[in-house]
Parts: C-alpha cells; sequence; structure tokens
C-alpha cells in the first residue's frame, strides 16, 4: 500500500468533509480549511520526495492489478504539479479569511474549495483516461457553483458562458475516450501508451488524438477556444479568481502534455506543427486582448491564455529540452499569476473598484504593494533574474535547437507586448496620479487584513525563489521531461513485468 | 443495428449542436441534454453490439462466454449519466437563476461581462444577499 500516492486526493475529501460537519460554524471551517490545505501541501511535498528518490510511484485502487483496476501513477511532473497545487491551496485557504465574506462561507464556499481541490489533484495523479474524465467533472462541478455563488448578474451570466462551453469539452472528452476504448480495449493510460502504437490504421489514432486536442484544449483555454476564460474570470471574488487562474487551465495543459507524451505519439509531426501554429496564436491573440482591457482582472485573465501558449509551445517542440521548460514554466506562471490576482484583490480592497482608468496614485501610499506588484509582473514579462526569464530561455533555446525560428521571435515579441501590457497596469495602478487630483477613494475601501497579505508573500517570495535557484529547479524540470519523454519508464512502474 | 444506431447519434449530435449554439438559454440547455445522450449511445456502441449473450463468467469457467457483451462500456454510461444528470440540474438551476436576474433569455443580451449594464455597472454591484 503506498497511501502517500492517494493522500492528496483523500486529504482534501477529509477536509471537505471536516467543512460540511462544520456547516454553520463559519469560523471552524475557515480554519479548517487553513489546515487541511497545510497537511495537504506537506503530504504533496513528502510525495514529491519520494518520487524524486525512488521514481514514479502507482498505487492500486482496490488492489485490482493493473490494467483491470484504476491505477493512480505520480512520476516527477505529476508530482510537481500536486506539490504546487497544494501550495497554491494553501494561499488561497490564507486569503480567504479575509477575502471571502460570510455569506458566502455560509452557503458552501469552504466545501467546495475542498473538493475543487481534490478534482485537481485527482486529475494530477490518476493513470486511467476515464478516471481523468471524472476528476474533471469533479472540479468542473465544483468550480462551477465556485462561480456563481454570489449570484451577481455579471457572475451568473459568466457562469453561463462558462458552464456550457466546458460542458462541451466535457462531452467531447468523454466521447473520445469511448470511442478510444471501442478502439483498444483499454483505458489506462500506460496499457493505451504499449497497445496504441500497434492500433491500424494510424488515421484512426490521429483523429482521436484531435478529439482530445479539442477537449483539453477548451479546458486550457488555447486559440480559438478561449472565449469562455475572458468572459467568466473576472465576475467570482478574487480569491477564487486566483484559484481558478492558478489550477484550471493548468490542468488542461497538463492533461494535453501527458496524453500526448505518452499515449498519442504515432503522428508526431503533423501533431507538433498543429500544437506549435496553435501556441503562437494563442500568445498572440492573448496578448493583444490584454492591451485592449481596462479592467484589472479581464486584462489579467488575457495574460493567462497568452501565458497557455508558451506551455503548448513546450510540448509542440517535444525535445527534453522544450518539455523541460515547459513545466518550469507551469510552475513559474501558476506562482506569478495567483500573486498577480491576489495583489489586484488587495488594490481591489483598497480602493473599491477594478477600473485601471480609476484606480492610481498607490504607489504614494503602499509602496511595498507596488513593488509585490512588480515582481511577479516583470517575472511574466520575461526578464532576468526572475522566474520567467528562464523559463523563456529554456523555450526558446528549444525552439532554436529544432529550428523553428517562427514560433521563437513569436515567443519574443509576445515577452515585450507583455512586458508593455504589464508596465501600463503598473503605471496606471500605482504610478500616475490618482485621477480627480486627490485620493478621494481612499475612503472607498476597507482595511487589508494579514491574511490577505501573507499569502501574497508568500507566492512572490516563492517566484522570487524559482529565479534565484533557478539550477536546481531546471535539474529538476530536466529530470521530469526525461520520464515523459521515455514512456516505458511510465509503463513499467504501472505494468511491472506484464507482456 | 450499427447503421441505426449510428444514425441515431449522428442525428442527437447535430441535433444537439444546432441547439447550443441558438440564442435562447432554454434551447441552450435542451441541447446539452441531447448531446449527453448523444455521446452515451457513442460509448454503448464502442463497446460492440452484442445480442443476447450477458457476460456472465458460467460455473466452472475462467472466461465469459465468446460474443458476450462488454460489461465495462455500460459501467462507463452508468457514471457518465449520474455525472450529466448532476450537471443538469445544476445547469437548470442556473438558467432559471440567470432568467429572474437579467430579465431574458436571450444570450445576445447578456453582455454584462463584457460591457457595463446600464443602469448600473456590473462589477461596481453591491454583493446580492441571496448567494
Amino acid at each position: 500500500m503506498n497511501l502517500v500516492v492517494i493522500a492528496p486526493i483523500l486529504l482534501p475529501l477529509a477536509s471537505a468533509i471536516v467543512a460540511l460537519a462544520a456547516w454553520r460554524a463559519p469560523a471552524v471551517q475557515r480554519s479548517a480549511a487553513v489546515g487541511g490545505t497545510l497537511i495537504q501541501f506537506s503530504a504533496a511535498l513528502a510525495l514529491l520526495n519520494r518520487v524524486n528518490q525512488s521514481g514514479i510511484q502507482t498505487f492500486q485502487v482496490g488492489s485490482w492489478p493493473a490494467p483491470f483496476g484504476i491505477t493512480l501513477a505520480v512520476d516527477l511532473f505529476g508530482a510537481i504539479m500536486l506539490a504546487i497545487s497544494g501550495l497554491i491551496g494553501v494561499s488561497v485557504a490564507f486569503y480567504a479569511m479575509d477575502g471571502i465574506d460570510d455569506e458566502r462561507v455560509a452557503y458552501g464556499f469552504y466545501p467546495l474549495f475542498h473538493i475543487l481541490l481534490m478534482g485537481v489533484n485527482g486529475a494530477f495523479a490518476t493513470g486511467d483516461l476515464f478516471n481523468l474524465y471524472v476528476w474533471f467533472e469533479v472540479m468542473l462541478m465544483a468550480s462551477f457553483v465556485l462561480m456563481a455563488l454570489g449570484g451577481t448578474r455579471a457572475q451568473l451570466e459568466g457562469s453561463v458562458k462558462y458552464v456550457v462551453l466546458n460542458l462541451l469539452a466535457s462531452s467531447l472528452f468523454l466521447s473520445a475516450t469511448g470511442l478510444l476504448y471501442g478502439l483498444t480495449g483499454t483505458l489506462n493510460l500506460a496499457q493505451l501508451a504499449r497497445v496504441l502504437p500497434g492500433v491500424q490504421p494510424h488515421g484512426l489514432t490521429l483523429a482521436l488524438s484531435m478529439l482530445y486536442l479539442v477537449a483539453f484544449g477548451i479546458k486550457a483555454a488555447i486559440f480559438p477556444l478561449f472565449f469562455w476564460l475572458p468572459a467568466s474570470y473576472h465576475t467570482p471574488p478574487v480569491a477564487v479568481t486566483a484559484l481558478f487562474s492558478g489550477l484550471l487551465t493548468k490542468v488542461g495543459a497538463y492533461a494535453m502534455i501527458r496524453v500526448f507524451t505518452l499515449v498519442f505519439r504515432t503522428d508526431p509531426l503533423f501533431t507538433n506543427t498543429l500544437l506549435l501554429v496553435l501556441a503562437g496564436l494563442t500568445m498572440v491573440t492573448g496578448v493583444l486582448g490584454a492591451a485592449a482591457q481596462w479592467d484589472f482582472r479581464r486584462l489579467l485573465s488575457f495574460h493567462i491564455i497568452s501565458q497557455i501558449g508558451y506551455l503548448v509551445m513546450g510540448l509542440g517542440l517535444a525535445s527534453q529540452a522544450a518539455l523541460a521548460g515547459a513545466i518550469y514554466f507551469m510552475v513559474h506562471v501558476i506562482l506569478a499569476k495567483t500573486a498577480l490576482f491576489l495583489i489586484a484583490g488587495i488594490v481591489e480592497r483598497l480602493r473599491g473598484n477594478f477600473d485601471l482608468r480609476r484606480l492610481g496614485g498607490l504607489y504614494r501610499s503602499q509602496p511595498w504593494l507596488a513593488l509585490g506588484f512588480a515582481l511577479p509582473a516583470l517575472a511574466l514579462a520575461g526578464l532576468p533574474p526572475f522566474s520567467g526569464f528562464f523559463a523563456k530561455l529554456m523555450l526558446v533555446r528549444a525552439g532554436l535547437e529544432a529550428g523553428q525560428y517562427v514560433i521563437v521571435f513569436t515567443a519574443l515579441g509576445v515577452s515585450l507586448l507583455t512586458l508593455f501590457s504589464m508596465s501600463k497596469v503598473w503605471g496606471e495602478v500605482f504610478w500616475k496620479p490618482a485621477p480627480g487630483g486627490s485620493p478621494a477613494d481612499e475612503g472607498a475601501g476597507g482595511r487589508v487584513s494579514t491574511w490577505m497579505i501573507l499569502p501574497t508573500v508568500l507566492l512572490v517570495m516563492g517566484g522570487l525563489a524559482l529565479g534565484f535557484f533557478a539550477e536546481p529547479a531546471i535539474q529538476w524540470s530536466h529530470q521530469a521531461a526525461f520520464q515523459l519523454l521515455h514512456p516505458e519508464l511510465y509503463i513499467e512502474a504501472v505494468l511491472g513485468g506484464l507482456p | 443495428m450499427n447503421i441505426l444506431i449510428a444514425f441515431a447519434i449522428g442525428a442527437l449530435f447535430s441535433g444537439g449542436l444546432y441547439l447550443m449554439m441558438r440564442r435562447s438559454l432554454v434551447r441552450v440547455l435542451v441541447g446539452i441534454l441531447l448531446l449527453g445522450n448523444a455521446i452515451n449511445l457513442t460509448v454503448f456502441a464502442a463497446g460492440r453490439l452484442v445480442p443476447y449473450t450477458p457476460p456472465i463468467i458460467a460455473p466452472g469457467q475462467s472466461q465469459p462466454p465468446a460474443g458476450a457483451a462488454d460489461p465495462l462500456t455500460q459501467a462507463l454510461i452508468l457514471t457518465a449519466i449520474v455525472i450529466s444528470f448532476g450537471l443538469t440540474a445544476f445547469a437548470v438551476a442556473l438558467v432559471r437563476q440567470t432568467y429572474s436576474q437579467a430579465g431574458t433569455d436571450d444570450l445576445d443580451l447578456l453582455r454584462c461581462t463584457d460591457v457595463p449594464c446600464p443602469p448600473e455597472p456590473a462589477w461596481e454591484e453591491p454583493r446580492e444577499t441571496n448567494p
């Protein structure tokens, strides 16, 4: 029994049960969330340590041997994602102490928060395609309710768009999974990786892989499937948006990397070219969309899309260096993006709105906040010595080695536009004089408590550490990428010596 | 039988997708329902349609009789039905609530997420007391 593998799924479930049991005691739910996410984060770190020392860890649910039962399999990439999801869970649990009002807590914010984390962790840990679908649904169901919770008009309208497009993605995912089962007779990822290359004709496999590309592409918000994201992400409270931006689209990107490195390896030329084209278009549309925005959260939402393009670029280049770059980039972007959203929430708390045109002059009263925004913003733009620089350096070098100059120049150009966009936000929110000449809005907002500052500092510091200690982090990414590029390791770990 | 099922799946898929592209929220909802059923049938057909042979292992045997139905796809469909049931229930509640808040079910008019909707901008609405 390898319980440490299933702990990242069971612990949020236990926290959700505690939160449900304490339905009428919001204070208990709040502190249980902080405690629960801390335990979960340490469990994920223990798992990361175990995977790092002794290779891919597996757990056969109900002791049914693979490929007949449900398999959980965590390689280094999965373990890194689990650890980072634990960190985001802790941060958002802290932030929600103050960032989520009592009414939302009374209507079940915390149980849903834990269930969302359970779904995300399940998706990172599973080694079975149908099980992945189920975890996606767990995650989606929780995110649907979290998004609509509060019931303002904008939230409901955003939820409608989010729900309909994500249901469509799930439908495609499920039908592709059914057809894949019809084709191969198995849904265990390791078994699929073993039998799928022998399936004739290859066209069928390719068609199915494209169905998966669309399904995961909607969830990851790549071009041209991203429209639900800017229509919905800015409507719920900032704690929820930060959680979503940190984890949900990344689960889609994770699933994409998983299936395209492990299962669908039959026609790499076609798939990788398509992925690179999509990656470039995703980057460009995301950043251009952001340039036109004046709402703080909408602007950041468009940047989520743009950054997803870099992840897809790493997958499309498909060399070890490129995948390592994508993994490093994934950690970097989760930290930076969540920190930026949390800071947007603090700004809103101080000034009472998200409109860049009406904000301003915050540098005078909050110099530390201005610095705290500048660090992840510069990291996102890719300036040295921050984490984004190393992430983009790895991807660009991999692109040059592969001779894909178009995507390399697109990536560099988009970095420049990201810098422009981030400096626009910084200038509008912190630097320019407050509109009207006086900080009249100062009274509009409330006080910012330590609960909101602590996780922000944690994430900003985490991002800085990722940049300053880039060497070990890059080595880990390379190890994880090595495992991704050698599916036989995964197959061996799951199926053992089975024929 | 396969051809019949294939036509049924095609009809459900096209009907569902067509309805999902309509402007009326209720039609979109019906579209989601049709799509869910189309997929269940797809998974069912992917498990091979075979008549009359239940997948029961006879005493003394170690595997089910030849040509038996595949029970796994049916288990998958069962899971999918339960999931889509829950999602549909939520979607119905969401559509109803949206209609009562926005006063319309025309998707082209649900633009509060993109532009400030009169009379008050969406992101400045006071927190509702009805989460």
